[in-house]
């Protein structure tokens, strides 16, 4: 066993409406950022974990995010290659 | 009929349940504490508002794992009564046992006010002593109240009577302005498939006193024991 770190990104679901991120894209374009076209604001996790190896790693981080990680009605995630911790 | 009242930490309508229960209902009624294995002997739980576990990752996502949760959902599943209000509507819906989730009111500020929601189906186990269409008065108090499903599930959910409790206006006008927080099609209380677990965002069990304002909430309980006892 090796120790791995994993970081996920989990996302407001596209189509979904993201009140969080159209009022950041609105003070964006308010600052003067007027080419600013979306924003979305999700959460940035990392997993600290002992696997066998990266793959078993990200398998397991997988399974984290469908069971818990992200709620599947709402969120999408992608979860970054393992790397050793 | 004893009704047994989930205290999770962070919980804090499990007191007013109580109260309802106790007090306005006349029926007995017991803490279950999240850590323990047992109902208790409960007939009908309900999963109380609060912010469980701080909302942490999201709101009722920690919960849905406490030890007592394995007991409701096998309860949800045998077909007894569950009621989950505010807190308690966002752990019924992580833990499966309603569909959708609970998502940031789309104005992304928290609402403490009375609404209004209209009777959409009076013929549930939690509305039967309503009369359908009828307007009732009940507080709401959430930050992450925004009702959503995918489309087919919406469809599904209205065409087979689910959406019990619209946001509607005072003339029953189902509107955006009645919305407190964006939920889609204006749903503010869904059951199961099998109509006995209930989800919903105002707090009938703070509606159960001319002194709170409201006592529209007290034939929501009264419906469970209509039913329970018919």
């Amino acid at each position: 066993m090796a120790k791995f770190r994993i970081a996920v990104h989990i996302t407001p679901r596209k189509g979904l409406l993201d009140p969080q991120g159209n009022a950041v894209r609105d003070a964006l374009r308010t600052l003067g950022f007027t080419t600013v076209k979306d924003v979305h604001v999700g959460r940035y996790i990392v997993v600290e974990t002992d696997a066998y190896d990266a793959i078993a790693a990200e398998e397991a981080v997988t399974e984290m995010c469908q069971k818990l990680l992200a709620n599947p009605v709402t969120e999408d995630f992608d979860i970054e290659s393992a790397v050793h911790a | 009929m004893k009704f047994g009242i989930v205290t999770f930490p962070g919980s804090n309508c499990d007191y007013d349940a109580f109260q309802a229960v106790t007090d306005v209902l006349g029926e007995e009624a017991t803490y279950l504490w999240h850590k323990d294995h047992d109902l208790q002997g409960s007939d009908v739980i309900i999963l109380p508002g609060g912010f469980s576990y701080g909302d942490y990752l999201r709101a009722g996502a920690i919960a849905r794992f406490s030890p007592i949760m394995r007991e409701v959902v096998s309860h949800a599943r045998s077909g007894a009564p569950v009621l989950g209000i505010c807190n308690g509507f966002q752990i019924a819906c992580e833990a499966g046992l309603l569909p959708g989730a609970l998502m940031r009111n789309s104005h992304l500020q928290f609402v403490s006010s009375e609404v209004r929601i209209r009777v959409e189906n009076a013929d549930t186990m939690f509305t039967n002593l309503y009369e359908p269409g009828e307007i009732l008065r009940m507080p709401v108090a959430h930050g992450d109240g925004r009702y959503v499903a995918p489309a087919e599930i919406l469809d599904e959910l209205e065409a087979e009577g689910r959406v019990i409790f619209r946001y509607a206006d005072a003339s029953g006008n189902i509107s955006a302005d009645a919305n407190p927080n964006g939920s889609e099609r204006n749903i503010a209380g869904i059951v199961s498939d099998g109509g006995n677990v209930l989800g919903m965002m105002p707090h009938p069990e703070r509606a159960c006193s001319p002194l709170l304002g409201s006592t529209d909430g007290v034939r929501l309980l009264e419906s469970i024991l209509a039913r329970v006892a018919a």
